[in-house]
């Protein structure tokens, strides 16, 4: 038995430059565009050029038959550490904290890590069927719901057992669309209420239409530097206080009721030095609702099975006692592919550096930023988690 | 609570046939072992061999996920499990869904330690204790369905059940040959389980036979003249017949002793191919385009193509070497048609049967098939939605000895001792 010994921390690296795109809902455009159109805009607001990006970080699921190396070639980069992350919804953090280690060991001096999809009519069902080996053999073949299906039976699980009910849900898609509101790269530009919540069509009992995401095209990036740099150039930026990963944890749970956040969640706040009391807004995953629930418990903001009464005590809007994904989320703002692992984490470092604009939390010094990817087949298999803290 | 089926009406021929769409068909190799189960009925999982570790593994995998052992075997395991979670799904991203929706799905937690998910019979709710069955659907890849434990009334009439069997019930037979002496247990079998018409081809009606009486006696038989050997008779069938074909059960054979050097000259051996090869082909090349473009036509789709085969097909029986080698060019056709049926969700069905008793295996020592052993294996392969049936003891010891080893199973048939 080999046991893990102490991590270091993240001295001196920062997280820079936040950039994100409208989204849309269609576009006839690929993922090398949308990719390219965030990663100039977050190099452009760090005063940079595409020459001193000496790293490079990708995820995305629609650069087929490209890679990460394609990208380089097809974009002018000459990065010396390249990265391709496949976590989808759990690659914003696990970019981060891969980006951080190459900048404060000097394998790079600079990594752009960027998130994009394009969405092209009839690409999410073309993507669906061939997600993953698992999901071909053993899960698409049942009705072809894709997640919708697959995050229904964990829905399904979840109500029953913690007596849950759909206004519990409810309330966080209401809240987020609040908060989408003041996002004007949102897709959802209605105010969502909770009557209309609960009228939601449905679609894979007990989920119904406003549980469920859209699909949209999209990119989101940020840079990973030295904060001698940062400082040097003059733009906002913060600390990375702490970050955790964790792949394919409980595999012997019958059906997910947890991820891999409880099997990190001390490590987390261990080397960050704080716990969830002093995180001033929190950005989840938030493909499903359940989910959200899931990690509210798992990082330890209340016990398991007890999420759905913390947040009937709590304003989950940006001037509310518990802000939480402030620009909206997947739910309101639209899911990019493998930039909805970004959106949540390019949201907190605005947060965090103060330049949130319309979306801006009073007083936001410390974000927790979680990650949650790939049903690989029954559940989701990827986990991440950071901890920023803004530098004044 | 299962919803009755009810006998369709007289079909409207101004209405648009549904066209067939299928469910997914793409699976990696490994899952192909599932389907392979399926096609015998068999619920097989993938067991870890290393003795101190013994994982069930679910989806299939190439190692196994306890101990990354390869040593992984496909085993005959325990299909009960409790039903921890369902869902409808009323909106999906394939159309053969599309159209059946809602559709309702599972999640079932086996008492062998996978959870997987699966089909749901109407008759299952959550928390139950179900038994899962693995058969083929109509993309030809296995599926899980969760069954209760007990047998519901009207149990087969459940639509997502029906969707994974050929059943008989309201639907139209075509039995290609009267003469076979099996040909009355079988469409009295098939009438039993509620077939709604029986048609049995009939060649040269001129010519008596022992059972034309018996055959007219039955309620809901129609013999219709077909001789399998006569192109332009299996198509004027065809023509007048293809479009209420919902069953197709080709039980046509051509059957002397004999093998190469026994025999003076070829005329029996193009007998035995002219019914049991080209027959076939003759049948398929009229019938089978029509059944295709009625696969999804609602309570009477058409269903399933079977072939009444010799276990011979397999390995030759040098007492009856000729017959076995147009037993085998049979059943390779039938692979054939198998693959070109599947982008219509028709079934091929291949009934692999012992030596029958009749007057063609009379020099054979028992045991021997009784034509109502074959008819009621047939139709209960039908009702459970098999592909691959062995009848009887010998094509059973043959099938098992088949997988075993065919050259094994080859020198044993063709020793010193074994004419």
């Amino acid at each position: 038995m080999i046991k893990p010994r102490k991590r270091m921390g993240y001295d001196g690296v920062v997280v820079a430059a936040p950039a994100s795109t409208p989204y849309e809902r269609y576009s006839t455009e690929t993922a090398h565009w949308w990719i390219a159109k965030a990663l100039r805009q977050s190099i452009q607001a760090a005063g940079l050029t595409p020459h001193d990006i000496d790293g490079f970080s990708v995820a995305s699921f629609s650069l087929f038959p490209d890679t990460a190396v394609g990208l380089t070639q097809h974009l002018g980069l000459v990065p010396r550490w390249l990265d391709h992350i496949p976590q989808g919804g759990a690659s914003g953090p696990s970019a981060l904290r891969r980006a951080a280690r190459a900048v404060q060991c000097g394998d790079a001096s600079v990594v752009a890590c960027v998130a994009g999809d394009t969405n092209h009519v009839d690409s999410f069902r073309r993507m669906l069927s061939s997600f993953s080996r698992f999901a071909q053999d053993a899960s698409y073949p049942y009705g072809a719901g894709g997640p919708n299906a697959c995050f229904a039976l964990l829905t399904d699980y979840y109500m029953r057992e913690f007596g849950v009910g759909r206004e519990d849900f409810g309330r966080i898609c209401v809240s987020q669309r609040d908060n989408a509101l003041r996002n004007e790269n949102a897709v959802m530009k209605k105010p969502l209420s909770m009557d209309a919540y609960l009228a939601g069509r449905e679609i894979s009992d007990p989920i119904t239409l406003f549980d469920c995401v859209m699909p949209v095209a999209g990119a989101e990036a940020f840079l990973v530097m030295r904060e001698e740099d940062a400082v040097a150039a003059g733009i906002p930026h913060a600390h990375i206080s702490a970050t955790i990963e964790r792949h394919n944890a409980f595999a012997e749970d019958p059906i997910q009721m947890r991820g891999g956040w409880e099997m990190d969640i001390d490590e987390l706040y261990g080397m960050a030095g704080h716990g969830p009391e002093r995180v001033d807004l929190l950005q989840t995953y938030d493909d499903y609702p359940v989910i959200v629930m899931m990690q509210l418990e798992d990082l330890g903001f209340c016990a398991k099975g007890e999420a759905a009464r913390f947040i009937a005590d709590k304003d989950l809007t940006v001037s509310g006692d518990f802000p939480h994904n402030t620009s909206g989320g997947q739910l309101s703002a639209g899911q990019a592919g493998a930039a909805g692992g970004f959106i949540g984490l390019v949201e907190a470092i605005r947060q965090v550096t103060g330049t949130a604009g319309a979306t801006q939390v009073e007083n936001a010094k410390r974000a927790l930023v979680s990650g949650f990817g790939v049903i690989n087949y029954d559940r989701g298999v990827c986990t991440s988690a950071a901890l920023l803290e803004g530098v004044n | 609570m299962v919803i009755p089926l009810q006998k369709p009406p007289r079909k409207n021929p101004q209405v648009r046939t549904r066209v067939p769409t299928l469910p997914s068909h793409h699976r990696s190799r490994s899952a192909l072992f599932m389907a392979a189960a399926a096609a015998e009925g068999r619920f097989m999982l993938q067991v870890c061999a290393e003795p101190e570790c013994l994982a069930v593994q679910y989806p299939a995998r190439d190692a196994c996920s306890s101990c990354l052992s390869d040593r992984l075997i496909w085993q005959d395991v325990s299909s009960r499990g409790k039903l921890i979670a369902t869902s409808t799904v009323r909106t999906s991203t394939n159309i053969y869904f599309r159209e059946r929706t809602p559709w309702r799905l599972g999640t079932v937690h086996l008492e062998i330690g996978p959870s997987v998910m699966c089909h749901l019979h109407s008759e299952v709710t959550v928390g139950d204790e179900v038994q899962l069955i693995n058969r083929l659907d109509k993309s030809g890849q296995s599926v899980l369905l969760a069954l209760p434990m007990e047998k519901a009334p009207l149990q087969e009439d459940d639509m997502q059940l029906r969707e994974l069997t050929c059943d008989p019930k309201f639907r139209r037979i075509l039995i290609t040959d009267a003469r076979n002496p099996n040909a009355y247990a079988l469409a009295k079998s098939l009438l039993e389980a509620g077939a709604s018409a029986v048609f049995i081809g009939e060649a040269e009606s001129w010519r008596p036979y022992p059972d034309r009486s018996k055959l007219e006696s039955l309620q809901g038989v129609e013999l219709v003249s077909l001789d399998v050997t006569d192109t332009s008779s299996v198509q004027e069938l065809a023509g007048e017949f293809g479009g209420k074909v919902d069953i197709l059960i080709n039980n046509a054979r051509f059957v002397r002793p004999g093998g190469i050097q026994g025999r003076g000259d070829v005329g029996f051996a193009m007998d035995e191919m002219q019914v049991n090869y080209f027959g076939m082909m003759r049948l398929a090349q009229a019938f089978a385009p029509a059944m295709a473009g009625r696969s999804a036509d609602g309570v009477n789709s058409a269903v399933a193509w079977v072939n009444v085969l010799s276990a011979y097909s397999l390995v030759s029986n040098p007492g009856f070497g000729s017959f076995s080698a147009s037993s085998a060019a049979a059943h390779s056709l039938s692979q054939c048609l198998r693959a070109e049926m599947a982008s219509s969700g028709v079934r091929v069905v291949n009934v692999y049967c012992g030596p029958t008793e009749d007057e063609g295996h009379q020099p054979l020592p028992p045991p021997k098939v009784p034509a109502s052993t074959l008819a009621r294996e047939l139709v209960k392969a039908l009702q459970a939605g098999l592909e691959d049936v062995y009848v009887g003891d010998i094509a059973k010891d043959i099938r098992r000895k088949f997988m075993e080893s065919p050259k094994v199973l080859e020198k044993e048939m063709t020793s010193l001792e074994a004419l």
